[in-house]
């Protein structure tokens, strides 16, 4: 058993975009465009960025709850995307996932223990006579009382709801779990309960998780590694503390800079950003980030950054943090696409 | 669980009950609030500090439901000064939406009804208008043009079948008849440019759809503030976006506040925002207002119990802690609040008084002023919340 539990590497899903008539492709939306990261056993990777940038969908092609466009997903040592049906159906308890929105992803015409319980019995997790315990014992440790099965969803409050999500995947016994954003539709004094019962049952079952959100104070309290996305790409990884004591990318400090501090004293030194993320279907040329970030040089408007370890363990997809080698291949691309440019034939090819 | 069962039964003979009782109480209040020709001393009164844009002194606005009367606000106190930013935070269903929709007087009708206190908001001339009591035809006048609000989620908020341009000259058509149709559209092209858009000309001529959250944000700003209004009520402006949007659209707010010399009563859930921005703030629990100061006594000082709780609750980053703290329990049911403080059962410092009813508002400091016994040897108490009783409503 190798260290990481998840392995992605350079993950891509793109939505194609269908003409009105012919339903012909005439172009992709750029959801996931090349990722790569690793998450260790036990370990939770928190995955940040604005809204559209792909993070939740990352996160779902990696359950392969939708098919990849390219790249390959390994989970512990095996390829996710060359599983056969059956086999998927093995590891489907394996790997689960909990909702932003505990109001619409509960069945409001199921009770509390059967939603809990039916993926539990279809899957043979435990034997029939024993299922009543099972259910009981997997929300006592989910802090629902177990008289809460006989309920309905409409009958408990935003907390409790995303506590009966939180059931529902651990009672299956899974090794790894995508939380997307469980806690963003919940109020701050319940927000600090779910996250302290996630921490918990991390401990107690040695549970990984892979926790996307918005919310970057969140992340650095849950988190052991963060990687921060924009518009399909990973724009930097690193462990917490290295990432929030020395952000490198620029998105990364426009973005932790944004964060609102609780204290009036605390002078905001904020990075504004100018404009909005455009669009994944047209993203920019070169370095996505060129057209809002304050350090754009030319080369990033021509070339792709290159994914670097700029200290160890701490990557960054930046020209601002290219060595000699890296800047003359950069300047290289750029020459190349300056050329292509003035030979409209070609650039007719390209499109 | 079979008491619990028991509290929330509701047989059909007294939900019938209920409900003629509703329909008799909305109905006498609807009927006086249609009334036009209302004599004007009716709802014209003094305010208290003439450097207020507004005060809320004992305001009381219940939901008469179909279960009981649900009492949303129950006796909130506070006011906010010209020129500053006062922020209401608070849980979601504690109130701090109902008050300000109190003030607007967009209440669900008719349902939702103000019954008790007064909401006094200074006219410029010494006097000042009760909104509680004030008629739908001076309302109109207002809403808009002296009060104008900011809603959560621009997309909803935004007539889809409307362009950008023709839903901000609306507002002012409606406020100014007297402007030409050429003054509207260079009025609106203004605004538009007040709210940082760079192409104003294209995106009057645009739907909300072709906009992003942080743009449509924008046209909410600029319809709110076309008339040049002396309050802004900012309703989770930035709930609905993201960090680094959050931060355009909050800058972009304090400065138009300075530009217009408007007051903001920011209402949100989220304590960072109202640090940077306000500099009063108000903390509501379950229709009550619990604590209210400036921002440095809340942030640096909390007093009550919940305040504190609330701080500690929320990760800050930079700060590494193992466990967050949480606020044990919830809140209690609005339709049967209990009559001693709304926060004992779920509090962890109480003290021998808790046991009595409500705590009265204790003032610690010039403008620091919390609901709590715990102070109540070394403060001065102001007074009680007055609850309205609604027997005696008909």
């Amino acid at each position: 058993m190798s260290d990481n539990i998840l392995e992605v590497r350079n993950l891509v899903k793109y939505f194609p975009i269908k003409s009105s008539f012919f339903k012909r492709v005439i172009g992709n939306v750029k959801a996931v465009d090349g990722v790569s990261f690793n998450i260790k056993r036990t370990q939770t990777m928190g995955l940040v960025g604005e809204s559209g940038c792909g993070k939740s969908t990352c996160g779902r092609t990696i359950l392969r709850l939708q098919e990849k466009t390219s790249g390959d997903v390994i989970f512990d040592g095996q390829d996710v995307f060359a599983l056969s049906k059956s086999d998927l159906r093995k590891m489907r308890p394996r790997m689960q996932l909990v909702f932003q929105d505990p109001y619409s992803s509960l069945s409001p015409r199921l009770p509390v223990g059967e939603i809990i319980g039916e993926a539990v019995r279809e899957h043979g997790i435990v034997p029939k006579d024993e299922f009543d315990d099972y259910i009981s014992r997997v929300m006592d440790v989910c802090g629902l009382p177990s008289y809460y099965k006989e309920r309905y969803p409409h009958e408990f409050s935003g907390g409790q709801r995303q506590r009966i999500c939180i059931a529902r995947a651990l009672a299956l016994a899974p090794d790894f779990i995508v939380c997307d954003e469980p806690v963003s539709a919940l109020d701050v004094s319940i927000q600090a309960q779910i996250i302290n019962l996630l921490k918990q049952l991390q401990k107690e079952f040695g549970l990984t998780y892979l926790f996307i959100s918005h919310d970057l104070s969140v992340v650095e309290h849950i988190s052991d590694t963060v990687g921060v996305m924009y518009l399909g790409n990973m724009v930097e990884y690193a462990p917490t503390e290295k990432i929030f004591a020395n952000p490198l990318n620029p998105y990364t400090k426009a973005l932790f800079s944004a964060i609102p501090i609780p204290d009036p004293d605390y002078k905001l030194n904020r990075i504004i950003l100018k404009g909005s993320i455009p669009s994944p279907a047209n993203p920019p040329r070169g370095c996505k980030f060129h057209t809002r970030c304050a350090d754009c040089k030319e080369v990033c408007r021509y070339a792709v950054p290159q994914w670097t370890e700029v200290e160890p363990e701490h990557f960054c997809a930046c020209h601002l943090y290219n060595d000699a080698a890296a800047q003359k291949k950069a300047e290289e691309e750029m020459e190349n696409v300056k050329r292509s440019e003035k030979e409209p034939v070609k650039e007719a090819e390209v499109l | 669980m079979a008491e619990k069962k028991k509290s929330s039964y509701i047989s059909g003979k007294e939900s019938r009950k209920i409900t003629k009782f509703n329909r008799k109480v909305t109905k006498k209040l609807e009927k006086e609030r249609a009334d036009a020709n209302k004599d004007p001393n009716l709802y014209t009164t003094k305010m208290q500090d003439p450097d207020n844009v507004v005060e809320f002194d004992n305001v009381c606005t219940y939901f008469f439901s179909d279960v009981g009367v649900v009492k949303a606000v129950d006796g909130v106190n506070f006011s906010i000064p010209k020129h500053s930013t006062v922020g209401v935070v608070g849980e979601s269903g504690c109130g701090k939406s109902v008050t300000s929709l109190s003030l607007m007087q967009l209440l669900q009708r008719p349902s939702g009804q103000t019954v008790g206190g007064e909401i006094r908001f200074n006219k410029g001339d010494g006097t000042a208008y009760n909104i509680v009591n004030t008629p739908n035809v001076i309302m109109e006048k207002l809403r808009g043009n002296e009060i104008s609000m900011i809603f959560q989620e621009p997309m909803t908020a935004l007539n889809p079948v409307f362009r950008i341009g023709q839903q901000i000259n609306e507002v002012i058509e409606l406020h100014n008849p007297e402007m030409s149709e050429e003054d509207v559209k260079k009025r609106t092209l203004e605004m538009l440019e007040l709210v940082g858009i760079a192409n104003k000309e294209g995106v009057y001529e645009m739907f909300p759809h072709e906009l992003s959250g942080g743009m449509r944000q924008r046209i909410c700003i600029a319809i709110a503030l076309a008339c040049s209004p002396t309050l802004i009520i900012a309703d989770e402006p930035t709930t609905a976006l993201d960090v680094t949007i959050q931060a355009q659209i909050l800058d972009l707010l304090q400065n138009l506040k300075d530009k217009l010399n408007s007051s903001i009563m920011l209402i949100t859930h989220d304590l960072g925002v109202v640090a940077g921005m306000a500099d009063y703030v108000v903390v509501m629990y379950a229709g009550r207002v619990v604590e209210k100061g400036t921002a440095e006594e809340i942030f640096h000082h909390p007093a009550h119990p919940y305040t504190i709780g609330l701080m500690k609750s929320k990760p800050v980053v930079g700060q590494k802690v193992d466990e967050l703290y949480n606020i044990p329990g919830s809140v209690p049911n609005p339709v049967a609040m209990p009559d001693y403080c709304y926060f004992r059962d779920r509090c962890d410092r109480t003290c021998a008084r808790c046991k009595g009813e409500y705590p009265p508002e204790i003032r610690i400091s010039d403008t620091h002023v919390v609901s709590c016994y715990r102070y109540y040897d070394e403060g001065t108490p102001l007074g009680y919340p007055k609850s309205v009783n609604v027997e005696e409503l008909l």
